[in-house]
Parts: C-alpha cells; structure tokens; sequence
C-alpha cells in the first residue's frame, strides 16, 4: 500500500511538472511513521489500530486542513515482539527519516522500542501502550491511551456499586508486562477501596487450561473475579469459569475490552466489565461519524484501539499544523514535541487533551491521556453503557 | 474441590498426550524430532475449521477431514524435506533445524490465508451442557479427550505390538539398513508412519481447539514446548511413555496449582520432570537408546 502511495504520488508531481504548474509541486509530502504489530498474536489490535489511522489520514488529507501538504503513512509490522519493534523503529526513524512514529502495539514493546525514538529526538506516540512507566522514558514519549491506573479503579468501584460485589478472586497473567501491570493497578484499586481478595491465581501466555485455577478460586466462593488478561486467553477463561458453574460478574482490563468476545466466548461473554475512554454505544456526534464512516471503508465495526488510533492520527495532524515545517527534518521533529502537548481534541474517544507525567525520579517526562473512561457490561452482544 | 482438580488434571494430561502421541512415532521410527508438529497441530485445527465454516460439515467428518490434510502435509514434509535429507546422510540435527523452517513456514501461510485473529468453532457443534456427577462439572469435550487419548495410545500399542507392520516398523526402528535388508519397504513405511503421526497431530489440534476456544496460527507453539518436554520424559519414541508423561505433566501442573499457587505451576511441573530425567537420563519407558519402539 505505502509503496504504491508513493509511486501514485510519484507520478502525479511528475504529471504536475510536466504540464508546467512547478509551484503546486511544492506540496510537501509529510511521512508519518507507523510501526504496529501487523501479524502475531497481537495483530487484531495492530490491525485495529492501523485501519483507524488510514481512515484519519484519509480525512486529514481529504480536508486540505495542512494546505498542500499531504500525509503519508510508512507502515511496518513489528509483529508484536520486542526486537522486531526495535528494528522498525530504527528503520522509520533514521532510514524512512519519518517525522514521528506511531506504535508500537503492545506495552511489553513500547518498554523496548521507545527509547530508540526518544535518544533520536523523535516523537513517539502510543495508542494501544496502557501500562505504567511508558512515558516516563522520556519527553519526547506521547499516548492517547488512557493508561489502566486511571481506568481500572473507576470500573472496580463501578461494578462494585451496580453488583453488590463483597469480595473478589484475582486471576492475572504473569508473563508479559501488559497483564502484570494491570494486576497491579487492580490490586492498588482493590486495597484502596478495601475489597478483600479471596485468592490470587495467574497463568501463562499460551495456556489452554484454566480449569485448575478456576476450580480453586470457585472453592473461595468469590463475588467476582478480577481479570487481568488478554483475549486470546481471557476469552476461553470466561467459557471454562462457566463451564464450571462460576457465573459471577467478571471485571476485565483493557485487553478484554473488544468485540471479539462476543463471538469467542458465545454463549458465555454475559457479565464481564470493562472500562475504556471508547464504547460503540457512546451516541456523540464525533463518535457516531467515526463509527459509521469506518463501517463504510472497512466492512467491519470499529473497537477501541481503532477509535484511539484514529482519534491520535487527528491529534497529530493538529499538531503539524500549529508548526512551520522547514524542511530540517531535527529542527521539524522538535517542533512538532514541543507543539503536541497544547493540542486539545474531541473525537470518537470524547475530549481529549495531554497530561504531563514524570519519570521514575520524579521529574518531568513525557504525557498520558487526561480522560474519563466509559464503563460497560456486557449484555447478549452489546456492550451496555453503566452510569 | 480435589476430585475436580484431580478430574482437570486428567484431561489437561489427556491434551498432553493427544499432542505427544505423534510427536513420539515419528521420532521413534524415523529418529527425526519433529518440530513442525506444532504446525501441523495447527492446520489440523484449521482444516476443520474451514470444513464446519464453509462446508457444513458435521464434527466427526471435519476431524477426519483435519486428519486427512495434516496427515498429507505431514507425508509431503517427509517427502520434500526429510527424504532428501536422509538420501544425503545428513547429520542428526540438519532434519531438525529444517523442521523448524517449515514450521515458521506454516504458521505464515495459515496467518496469510486465515488472518492472525483468534477464531473459534461455532458453539453449537458441541453438547454445551455440563455433566455433575459425583461433584464433578466435566463436559462432554473433555470425557472425549481422555477417552480418545486412551484409545489411540492402545491402537497404535497393538499396531505396534501384534501386526505385521508393527514388526516391520520395529525393525526399522532398530536399524533401517538392517530392515531394508530383510526386505521392509522402509520409505514406504516412512511415509506412512509420517502420515499417521501427523494425523494424529491434526486431531490434537482438532479437540484442543475445541477445548481452548482460540484458534490461531501461532497456537502449537506452547503446546509443542510442552510436547518435547513430555516425549522426552517418556522416553522419546515410546508410545506408552508419551501416554503416561503426558498425564504425569497434566497431574503436576493442575496438584501445583491446587496445592502450592499457580505462580509455581511451572516451576513445579519442569522441577519434577528435571528430577525424574536426574534418576533416569533416558525417560520413565526408554529403556535402551537403540530400541525405540
């Protein structure tokens, strides 16, 4: 696709030198790194959050809201793994020479790739990277992504209220950064809002079994279980907790937020809780044009990571246009740093604006998403808005 | 609690077992292991996927169906790949390395013709309903696995015990020049056994995805690290061995879970396995290195 962009763009500034209009050829040409995992086990949500960013860039190129200027997307799939992250950051930013890059999918590969981006001087912007310490490798490290801190309390207390829940089992996966920092945030939230925990259990990527940790918490008698997990193992958790007769509410992170579950878990996705700054039940007037304009070009209903991806691309567009670019593609990347902060932006996600985070010492590093989740509970295949 | 534990432990063992039943025949008649088995694991799972979704087809035709297509890829692995190999003397680990390739290889085209997501069977293709009995919730999927484990391990036991060909693939196993001698088709026989074992393959990833409820092309990666270590615990190539290895890892990993916490499932599981290997370096049945079958 970039490569036939380029070539189409090619051809069109050689088209306008010919019949002579040289001043139109002045059209820069913005490249915009995207770097998500594209295949893997993460590639539904890199899938998601690519298709998001086209449609944006679709839009912002459309509007003639950059002038002439035109975006242009540099997409590589890091595969949702470390190393390959690394190595398309690398590539992006000093090989395609992008002006800032997007991704990467997973937290585990932000905690790799970003400080490739933030030693280069380059933006770096997260719309999927939820757990903690992510902006605080450096000032040049952005996320729109609300992070599980802010979430995860107001979706426990939530739940909590609406279903009269005393206690609750933990169940978390132990092996990957992502799952382990929502446990975490889930255990801050549950202490502080002095829920007692019957049991904790974990498992490991890749498991197909959860009935030996389900039968265990179900002998604590729990009122819900707290699930900190992906969908790939959180889907058939849900299906094996029913199976055991365990049909309390489940109160799930970021990674459970996703329509899918509704076809993997059939007959079993009732009850499970999530919180996030995006619901296809949100009838705003951004998100309903977001939902429907997506439909039309991807044949498909949008989910969350598409939503930020979207909302992201918008923000970054806001961003270059507050700056001159000049051409010095350092002093351009340092502008475009210095000019995302004051962005505020209503999209899909609802309002939106940067919040400063710090670093492990305490000072000044890069920014979080300053946003209020939206709590649902999942009812037949719907995901039910709950106040 | 400890007769449902103790009932997970069978069929997470039966699961095991499924999976390492092929795996051990191939490495006990051809010496080669495997590693493309878990992507075989995986186009059996796909294949009858594709059967239920697009074809209609009832589970038992879609498990025959996935058998039927892992056992070819797994015929056309041993003849594009290891025969050659074979004819050239290659050294013990060149097979094996070239396995994982084909892996990879695999896993890519399911990814490049089924996308990376997660899919599932259609629910209604099984009973959903679980049994009580004796304060056990056991479904019908699970009573299957350890019931079809059972009877494969006994199947190919007798095949191998009592039949003619059983004899042949003995003799193979023992020495391939030697049988070639006496008359055995032994490439005949090696493209048999590689069709069977990755039958076998194809219906372990039938039922277990089934059992998981999540399809996807990377999914016989765990379950082959769990593989190896089983084989090797029985005995590579023993087929009584993978039976019992499998169950024994299914045993400690969910009385881990039950007992100590699930923190220390695997540490407990592989801690075992190292300490049973410590006492016996060639597995609980491998008894000799030459006699693998």
């Amino acid at each position: 696709m970039s490569s036939f962009t380029t070539r189409r763009i090619a051809l069109t500034t050689l088209l306008i030198g010919a019949v002579g209009l040289s001043a139109a050829a002045q059209a820069a040409e913005i490249k915009i790194g995207v770097a998500e995992a594209l295949t893997g086990p993460a590639a539904q949500y890199g899938n998601s959050i690519r298709n998001g960013f086209k449609l944006a860039v679709e839009q912002i190129n459309a509007s003639g809201m950059l002038g002439a200027d035109k975006i242009t997307l540099v997409i590589e799939d890091e595969q949702g793994k470390k190393e390959e992250a690394i190595n398309a950051f690398k590539k992006l930013i000093f090989q395609d020479k992008v002006l800032m890059v997007f991704g990467p999918t997973l937290s585990n590969s932000a905690q790799a790739a970003d400080p490739i981006a933030q030693a280069a001087k380059v933006v770096v912007f997260g719309t999927s990277n939820t757990a903690d310490g992510i902006t605080s490798i450096g000032d040049f490290v952005f996320r729109n992504s609300v992070t599980e801190a802010d979430v995860l309390p107001v979706t426990i207390a939530t739940a909590v209220k609406n279903a009269k829940i005393k206690k609750v089992a933990v169940l978390y996966g132990n092996d990957d950064v992502f799952t382990k920092s929502g446990y975490d945030n889930f255990v801050k939230a549950l202490e502080a809002q002095k829920i007692p925990v019957t049991t904790t259990e974990t498992f490991a990527k890749g498991d197909v079994d959860f009935k030996a940790q389900l039968t265990k918490i179900k002998a604590t008698n729990p009122d819900a279980i707290v699930l900190s997990a992906l969908i790939a193992e959180g889907a058939p958790i849900m299906v094996q907790a029913r199976q055991l007769g365990l049909k309390v509410p489940v109160i799930g992170g970021n990674g459970m937020n996703s329509v899918k579950i509704f076809d993997m878990a059939k007959g079993a996705s009732d009850d499970l809780w999530v919180g996030s700054p995006w619901s296809s039940q949100n009838r705003a007037k951004a998100n309903n044009s977001f939902i429907i304009d997506f439909t039309q070009q991807f044949k498909g209903v949008p989910d969350q990571f598409a939503a930020q991806a979207f909302d992201a691309m918008h923000i970054a567009a806001s961003a270059i246009k507050k700056i001159k670019l000049t051409g010095n593609l350092a002093a351009d990347r340092a502008a475009l740093r210095d000019a995302l902060p004051t962005v505020k932006w209503t999209g899909a996600t609802g309002d939106f604006a940067f919040r400063r985070a710090t670093d492990k010492a305490g000072k000044p590093a890069g920014y979080d998403a300053q946003q209020l989740p939206i709590i649902s509970v999942t009812r037949g295949v719907q995901f039910e808005i709950v106040k | 609690m400890l007769a449902q534990q103790l009932f997970n432990a069978l069929s997470l063992g039966g699961v095991y077992a499924l999976f390492a039943l092929g795996f051990t025949l191939v490495f006990g008649v051809l010496g080669v292991v495997n590693l493309s088995h878990g992507a075989v694991f995986m186009v059996g799972a796909y294949a009858a996927l594709t059967a239920v979704n697009l074809l209609h087809w009832p589970l038992w035709l879609s498990l025959a169906f996935a058998a039927g297509v892992s056992g070819l890829v797994g015929l056309l692995v041993d003849v594009l790949v290891l025969r050659p190999l074979r004819a050239r003397n290659a050294p013990h680990l060149i097979p094996m390395i070239a396995t994982i390739g084909l892996g990879i290889a695999l896993n890519s085209l399911a990814q490049g013709l089924f996308g990376a997501e997660n899919r599932r069977f259609p629910p209604e293709l099984l009973p959903q309903g679980t049994l009580h009995f004796a304060g056990l919730d056991a479904t019908a999927l699970e009573l299957g696995i350890i019931l079809l484990s059972l009877v494969l391990m006994t199947v190919l036991l007798l095949t191998l015990g009592k039949t003619q060909l059983g004899r042949a693939l003995r003799a193979i196993a023992e020495s391939p020049k030697a049988a070639l001698l006496l008359g055995i088709n032994v490439e005949g026989l090696f493209m048999l056994t590689s069709f069977a074992a990755a039958a076998l393959g194809g219906v372990a990833g039938v039922l277990i995805g089934l059992y998981s409820n999540a399809l996807f092309p990377l999914m016989g990666q765990p379950v082959l690290h769990k593989g190896i270590a089983v084989i090797i615990l029985g005995g590579m190539g023993d087929i009584r061995g993978a039976m019992l290895a499998g169950l024994f890892l299914g045993f400690a990993e969910v009385l881990s879970v039950a007992y100590i916490g699930s923190t220390m499932r695997d540490a407990v599981g592989f801690g075992l396995l190292f300490a049973v290997l410590l006492m016996r370096p060639k597995g609980l049945f491998g008894s000799t290195q030459e006699r693998k079958v």
